[in-house]
């Protein structure tokens, strides 16, 4: 031996390789740290939150009964206006209702309403898509044809003539938007399932004996879970936007419950003397709708950051 | 190619036939039509000769069948209000309808794509944060609600005698009113620009999102780096090599979006007084006059039904990989 | 080990780089994923550059040809192509040399050639950009060019889409594309990685042929050593952005001086032995991450001769012989076969 190889030697156990940043962060970890520095899914979960406790304790902060009309005090300006008041923060529509009040409880509306039609459509559309996607063969086809005709089902015009005929409760309409908006589930989770089936993890699972109910919620439900958290807040956005266009043009939601599109519906014929009658409810809408979406977007880069746009 | 066509048209006609009886079902199983046109106050009597008087108390699956071959023959029946043909009364407003529709796709196109194109080439810049934010907004904005604000603006703010030769009066009309008489005949281009604007807005965040995404697959695509490897120019490399790729999904799209905006007429007809399909299909409704809204059901699954599939047909034009068979 | 030399040793080089590095920032800091590499390369030359993945070697070929991505910075004392300095090219000028008198052939033929497009409008594109003339001429020079390559129906291959092709006779496409303008230096990335064994060895034999008979600069990118052994008159190993050893593949290959060239060395199968550890990264240890400042010898870690000097030193390149120069801190002799024994 000479010298040189008993100093590397000596060197090799004093020298590890430790002295190099080589341990690479856990995906869990990376997923944190990306959701950290997402400002749009943290700006957007904070909006939802705001809306949610909002609508929660509508009861505790509205300042009035929503349903209360005070005829001394209809069309009252909002505090900014020229006879404005803090009694009536965003003033009383044509029938001296209090606007704050009724865009309060017109949150937990239209939060209750999306969040369970939006459930509704993800347990048809995860059901149609994993039967499709795991089963293969006939039972896809059936899947496919059935997906195709929803799409050719003009949504609007349907749910428009359900609720004219059936009368506008807020039941049928969950019922009615969670039977409308399914496609998008079964879609997805379909052509997951598709790549899934042939893996390995899938295969071994087979061949250990388990049940095709075993796999689906064992395996692949819980793969197609972030997919369909993020279907589901988007679905959730569409879902208040028609349902706020069916209570617009009168056959949603039926008077006087407070439902923001209703509220725009009612304004309408005031809207050249109190524009703000219409802007406070669209606004309402545009930004819960906006948070939905903006948190919907950061979940997808978090979880799956290849399928960003 | 011949092979293709008619194996996708058979499947649209199953899908439209399909439609048409899940139409037909759920507009009659979610209430009793003749109970509705008889008049709240009808008597049980009333209500039978009502639906004795319309055919209603047959079997559904009768009244069904009695639809289909005469909707075969191309008799759509007759408005159990105003008794006119119903063909006719969706025909005389089709062409209002379509303007309308394909304009809105022609501006969204037109703005959304070099919109898309720009952000991807740009990515992660604060131009491409601008364009998603735009997106984000234009997806989150309810339109019947964009529609009041546009003549809001352009009706009172502006306080001007003519909006785009429009009548400021007129323009009033158009907010105030939604079951007043509409604009018919006498519609000039200059009734379509709201509208249009609004529609317009509908379809552009998905289209622009869509050329983004698909754009920047493109952009770090291989054959991409192999076009600039070439020393093409940048233009060639970006509308040549790239675009032409970034465009096989938009076409997808686009389709989809026109049969949406064929039933999203109905909100910006009814707000604008535009006397198309879409109006005619939301007083349809009102008055629940079954034969119309289940013939405009129908008409409309066909037509998204058929475009989807010239989407397809364009698709492999474009896409030498895609066969029709 | 390649045979005669088809170039000759007193041209000037077609290629000369001078410590070219490339800084590329992420979120973490800056990656120093290319660092002051040195090469040159003559007419009817191959140089190889050899290396594991992410060892630099692809960057420095994107470098040359200034395609790097956006977030990625260059610099180099020089990148003579020519008598033309390429870092001072405008991005314009650069484009006139890209595809004309440098040609480019990435790895995977199945993805590099644009789908839409037949294959002679994207064999043709590339004349008409650079030497002007009519569609016809290319065409003539695009159906001359499949010939040389040894394609039976030109006319007819030229009117298919890239998906009708199997994936040596796209990689042909890429080859005669990369032809068109007669390049005086042919960069060929991993050219037969993505290719099934068999078709790997017509693609080299193709390419060392059309070298010769055109007398093409080549810088082959690869990681196999075999390729290496059958095609380079030179050879650049690089490790973690640096070169770590270079000089004719003669001398490398009968003396490797730096340990890791001796790893890779003998992570080579003889004969008998399964082929699939005929891979670089059979040498055992992580390559440290290239983020943010790095002392001493990269290679500390997974070298079995490292002493405590390796981590602060700095190494530079010393010669073995003329022309053969490696980067390590231990004399040549340490290394002389049978003299020790790994420790």
């Amino acid at each position: 031996m000479t010298d040189a190889t008993q100093t590397a030697a000596d060197a090799k156990r004093r020298d590890s390789a430790s002295d190099f940043d080589t341990l690479a962060p856990s995906p869990r970890e990376l997923m944190r740290r990306r959701a950290c520095s997402h400002w749009g899914l943290i700006i957007g979960l904070s909006i939802i939150a705001i809306f949610l406790l909002v609508a929660i304790f509508a009861g505790v902060l509205a300042p009035h009964d929503p349903y209360a009309q005070t005829l001394s005090h209809r069309l009252a300006d909002p505090v900014w206006g020229p006879k404005g008041s803090w009694n009536h923060i965003l003033g009383t529509d044509a029938l001296g209702r209090d606007v704050l009040s009724r865009l309060m409880y017109g949150a937990r509306l239209s939060l209750y309403i999306s969040f369970t039609a939006a459930l509704i459509a993800a347990v048809i559309g995860v059901s149609l898509g994993i039967a499709g996607g795991y089963f293969g063969g006939k039972i896809d086809s059936l899947v496919v044809y059935i997906i195709n005709v929803k799409l050719a089902l003009p949504v609007f015009l349907v749910a428009l003539s359900i609720a004219a005929i059936t009368g506008g409760t807020v039941t049928v309409m969950i019922l009615l938007l969670g039977f409308l908006t399914w496609d998008r589930y079964a879609i997805v989770t379909r052509s997951l399932t598709q790549q899934m089936r042939d893996q390995d993890f899938i295969m071994s699972s087979l061949a250990a004996g388990s049940s095709h109910m075993r796999i689906i919620f064992r395996d692949i439900l819980p793969n197609l879970m972030n997919h369909i958290i993020v279907i589901v807040s988007l679905d959730m956005a569409v879902i208040i936007l028609i349902e706020a266009a069916l209570s617009f043009l009168g056959l949603g939601i039926r008077p006087p419950t407070p439902s923001w599109g209703l509220m725009i519906s009612e304004a309408r014929a005031m809207m050249f003397f109190k524009p703000h009658l219409i802007m406070v409810p669209g606004i309402a809408i545009f930004i819960l709708v906006m948070a939905i979406n903006m948190a919907g977007d950061g979940i997808r880069d978090v979880t799956a950051p290849e399928g960003r746009g | 190619m011949a092979n293709f066509l008619t194996r996708r048209l058979i499947i649209a006609l199953l899908v439209a036939l399909t439609v048409s009886i899940v139409g037909f079902s759920l507009l009659r199983l979610s209430g009793d039509l003749a109970a509705v046109l008889a008049g709240e106050d009808a008597s049980a009597e009333d209500i039978a000769r009502t639906a004795a008087q319309y055919g209603l108390d047959r079997h559904l699956i009768v009244q069904y069948l009695d639809w289909l071959f005469n909707a075969l023959r191309g008799n759509l029946g007759q408005s159990l209000f105003t008794h006119e043909p119903v063909w006719e009364m969706i025909t005389s407003r089709l062409p209002v309808t379509i303007t309308l529709a394909f304009a809105a796709l022609f501006f969204g196109l037109l703005i959304a794509i070099p919109l898309g194109v720009l952000a991807a080439v740009k990515a992660n810049t604060w131009t491409d944060r601008g364009a998603l934010f735009v997106a984000v907004m234009g997806q989150a904005t309810p339109n019947f609600w964009f529609a009041l604000i546009l003549i809001y603006v352009f009706g009172v703010w502006w306080r001007q005698a003519t909006i785009l030769g429009v009548r400021l009066a007129e323009i009033k009309i158009f907010g105030m009113q939604l079951s007043g008489l509409p604009i018919s005949g006498g519609a000039t281009w200059l009734h379509y620009v709201l509208p249009v604007v609004t529609l317009a807005t509908f379809v552009m965040p998905a289209i622009m999102r869509i050329t983004r995404t698909g754009m920047m697959e493109v952009l770090n695509s291989d054959y991409v780096r192999t076009a600039r490897a070439k020393g093409l120019s940048p233009g060639k490399v970006l509308f040549k090599h790239a675009l032409r790729n970034a465009i096989l999904p938009v076409v997808s799209l686009a389709a989809v979006q026109l049969g949406f905006l064929l039933s999203g007429s109905v909100i910006v007809e009814s707000i604008f007084a535009l006397n198309g399909v879409g109006y005619l299909a939301f007083e349809s409704i009102k008055r629940i006059d079954f034969p119309v809204v289940q013939s405009i059901l129908v008409i409309l699954a066909c037509s998204y039904i058929l475009l989807t599939l010239l989407a397809d047909i364009i698709n492999a034009k474009l896409d030498p990989r895609v066969r029709l068979e | 080990m390649s045979g005669a030399h088809h170039y000759n040793p007193d041209d000037p080089p077609v290629l000369e780089v001078e410590d070219l590095s490339v800084d590329i920032k992420v979120p973490a800091g800056t990656l120093h994923a290319v660092n002051k590499v040195s090469f040159s390369v003559r007419p009817g030359e191959t140089l190889s550059l050899v290396g594991e993945s992410g060892c630099g070697k692809s960057i420095t070929s994107l470098a040359i040809m200034r395609l790097l991505p956006k977030a990625a910075r260059l610099s180099a004392s020089k990148i003579i192509f020519d008598g033309q300095d390429l870092a001072a090219l405008s991005e314009k000028q650069m484009a006139r040399l890209r595809g004309n008198r440098i040609g480019m052939i990435f790895q995977d033929p199945m993805t590099s050639l644009n789908p839409v497009y037949r294959i002679g409008d994207q064999l043709e594109e590339i004349y008409l950009r650079h030497k002007g003339g009519g569609r016809r001429e290319a065409r003539e020079r695009a159906e001359y060019l499949l010939e040389k390559i040894g394609i039976i129906n030109p006319t007819q291959r030229l009117t298919q889409f890239p998906h009708q092709l199997s994936g040596g006779l796209r990689q042909r496409m890429m080859i005669a594309m990369m032809l068109m303008c007669d390049p005086k230096l042919i960069i060929a990335d991993e050219p037969t990685t993505a290719l099934d064994v068999t078709v790997q060895v017509q693609i080299l034999q193709l390419l060392r042929s059309l070298q010769e008979e055109f007398r093409m600069a080549l810088i082959l990118i690869t990681h196999n050593l075999g390729v290496v052994a059958r095609m380079a008159d030179h050879v650049a190993v690089m490790y973690a952005g640096q070169v770590v050893e270079k000089g004719s593949s003669a001398d490398v290959f009968r003396h490797p001086t730096h340990p890791y060239t001796r790893g890779l060395l003998e992570c080579i199968p003889h004969p008998g032995q399964s082929a699939t550890r005929n891979k670089l990264g059979s040498i055992p240890g992580i390559v440290p991450s290239l983020v943010g400042r790095i002392d001493g010898c990269t290679f500390r870690n997974r070298c079995n001769y490292a002493f405590g000097d390796c981590a602060t030193a700095q190494v530079g390149l010393r010669d073995v012989e003329d022309g053969h120069s490696y980067r390590c801190l231990l004399p040549p002799e340490t290394f002389a076969a049978g003299k020790l024994e790994k420790a």
